[in-house]
């Protein structure tokens, strides 16, 4: 069983979002595997586990993400892949493109990603891998359970479950609750060191810059404005209820 | 030269969606003079939901029935809307940011080797030229993004697009397309409905929110009370997701959903940042914590200092007494 995890790094999420020359400031934070790639990361080395293989970790990023991929070798993945380029836009239509000029040639049984990634939000690239290499696929799974060429899986669709029974090769998203991603060990994390670690440019992949010119473009990045002052209630709970229902009725004007 | 714009009408057990009305009203905020606005509706039991939509004065409305489109799966909902892009060949296809949306957008995108632009909040034309705002690390920041070229493909959140009016003596012309019936590598086996009869987090309203103060999975009980008068839904914090006292479903903050109702009431919320930045562009937030220093009053419009389970339930009295009345 040949594993591929799509693994972006992102900022923590308890990290706030400053605004520095027109980009998102990224000095002094914190980053992390994507939550939902981690999910991804820790069902990937369970199945190997469980039924042989390997687990390929393939990201695209800056030369930072090297520690996001560093950490989920540790984790038990066994190489990993950064595909790096300054060329490469913030579009999910090129990364796709760039992702799927690696994946053709290698016939993974089975890519996972996450659901979506914390920072960018959009929830694209592993759905049009699918589409690219023309493979089934299921978003949001909860669980997971491989037969022979096929996998069942659960998927959360806002709060029913659905089951789905998928023809391998397939890509598959974590949702939370798929499982509780491990710590790495403090062996896993020596051993990580050593394991192989691919660093690949555009030329690397045949790739020139018009094959992945982007089909959307940012023209402006803001913060939201700041909510102003609230108000606290006081008194005793009865008076406070009341009176709330009546501040919104007659001042938010929303019941 | 005119375009034609195809919008994804999403139905709900053949009942027409809020959501869809939404993106109908998106369509309109980006069709010129002359443009074609044309919907699909596919499903297995669709009838109340195209002939909800003729009154919207769209151009044509699609219509696909069939039993593989009953439950979503993927490859036959691709199918469905593929073969319909065929016959329409569209300049834009549009979709709310739904369950089905998030999952079916991106592959229409990736066949049509298109642009997508997910989870737009707002659309404005600038310098002649549409221009979509969306959410960056779940609400802590916003981008306007364009297209560079065509064709386009966008989602819209709910709730944030002001939906489509009925049009007087309205009347679409409706063209039955034949579903391709693909052979299928994924079978949806069952679908256990969790949410029956329950509003959609991301659609409501109204959601009452719960935290580690709820204590336990009981402790949500009046909470869902308030919720059911209020026609609401619960959320909840990760931290009771992580304790194990609800659903990660109902989970709101950067992992986990984004809202933005009417009305937002946190009980038991501290207000992580990550949990802020799923629910503070809702437009009232209440906030109901022991803590006076709790981070939540932050960004709370009203802020009641007290125990949840004395206050909750004495709010939904109020509101009974002012819905009665």
């Amino acid at each position: 069983m040949k594993i591929v995890v799509l693994l972006k790094q992102t900022f923590d999420t308890e990290e706030k979002i400053t605004i520095e020359n027109g980009s998102i400031a990224e000095d002094g934070v914190k980053f992390v595997i994507n939550p939902y790639d981690e999910y991804a990361v820790e069902e990937a080395v369970k199945l190997r586990d469980d039924h042989g293989g390997s687990v390929t970790l393939l990201s695209v990023g800056p030369d930072r993400t090297a520690e996001a991929l560093r950490t989920a070798l540790a984790m038990g993945a066994d190489d990993a892949v950064l595909i790096s380029d300054e060329q490469i836009p913030d579009d999910e239509f090129a990364v796709s493109k760039v992702l799927h000029a690696y994946l053709s040639k290698e016939n993974p049984d089975l890519i996972l990603g996450g659901n979506f990634s914390v920072d960018r939000g959009s929830g694209q690239v592993a759905i049009r891998l699918a589409s690219l290499l023309g493979i089934s696929h299921a978003g949001s799974i909860t669980k997971l359970t491989l037969n022979g060429t096929t996998a069942e899986v659960h998927r959360d669709a806002e709060g029913d479950l659905e089951v789905l029974e998928v023809q391998l090769p397939a890509i598959f998203t974590a949702q939370q609750g798929l499982n509780d991603p491990r710590y790495p060990s403090l062996p896993g994390i020596m051993k990580a060191k050593k394991k192989p670690f691919q660093t690949l440019s555009l030329d690397d992949l045949g790739l020139s810059e018009a094959d992945i010119h982007p089909a959307t473009k940012q023209i402006e990045l803001s913060l939201p404005p700041a909510r102003g002052a609230g108000r606290f209630l006081k008194g005793e709970p009865a008076e406070v209820a009341h009176e709330l229902v009546n501040l919104l009725r007659t001042q938010s004007k929303v019941i | 030269m005119s375009k034609t714009i195809l919008v994804y009408a999403e139905n709900r057990d053949g009942k027409l969606r809020q959501i869809a009305l939404e993106t109908l009203g998106a369509a309109r905020l980006i069709a010129g003079d002359g443009d074609s606005i044309r919907v699909l509706v596919a499903g297995s039991n669709i009838t109340e939901a195209v002939s909800a939509l003729n009154d919207y004065g769209v151009d044509t409305i699609y219509t696909i029935e069939h039993d593989d489109l009953e439950s979503y799966n993927p490859e036959a909902y691709m199918a469905a809307i593929g073969a319909v892009i065929d016959l329409a060949q569209p300049d834009a296809v549009l979709f709310g940011h739904t369950a089905i949306g998030r999952d079916l957008a991106p592959l229409v995108a990736a066949s049509l080797n298109a642009g997508q632009i997910s989870d737009v909040t707002a659309i404005d034309t600038e310098g002649g030229e549409a221009v979509f705002t969306r959410p960056l690390y779940a609400g802590k920041a916003f981008e306007k993004r364009a297209f560079q070229n065509g064709p386009w493909v966008f989602t819209v959140r709910p709730n944030n697009i002001p939906a489509a009016e009925a049009i007087d003596g309205a009347n679409a012309s409706i063209e039955d397309i034949t579903y391709p019936a693909p052979s299928l590598r994924s079978l949806v086996k069952d679908v256990v409905r969790k949410t029956t009869g329950k509003i959609d987090l991301s659609e409501a309203k109204i959601v009452i929110s719960g935290g580690r103060g709820v204590k336990s999975a009981e402790g949500f009980q009046p909470l869902e009370e308030l919720a059911d008068l209020l026609g609401g839904a619960v959320g909840a914090s990760r931290g009771a997701c992580d304790a194990g006292y609800c659903d990660y479903a109902l989970q709101i903050g950067q992992t986990g959903k984004v809202v933005t109702p009417e009305i937002y009431i946190a009980c038991g919320i501290s207000g992580a940042i990550q949990h802020l930045a799923g629910m503070s562009q809702s437009r009232v937030i209440i906030a109901i914590n022991k803590d006076p220093e709790a981070p939540i009053f932050k960004v709370a419009d009203y802020g009641i200092v007290g125990d949840l389970f004395d206050i909750v339930p004495l709010l939904t009295q109020e509101f009974r007494k002012v819905l009665v009345s």
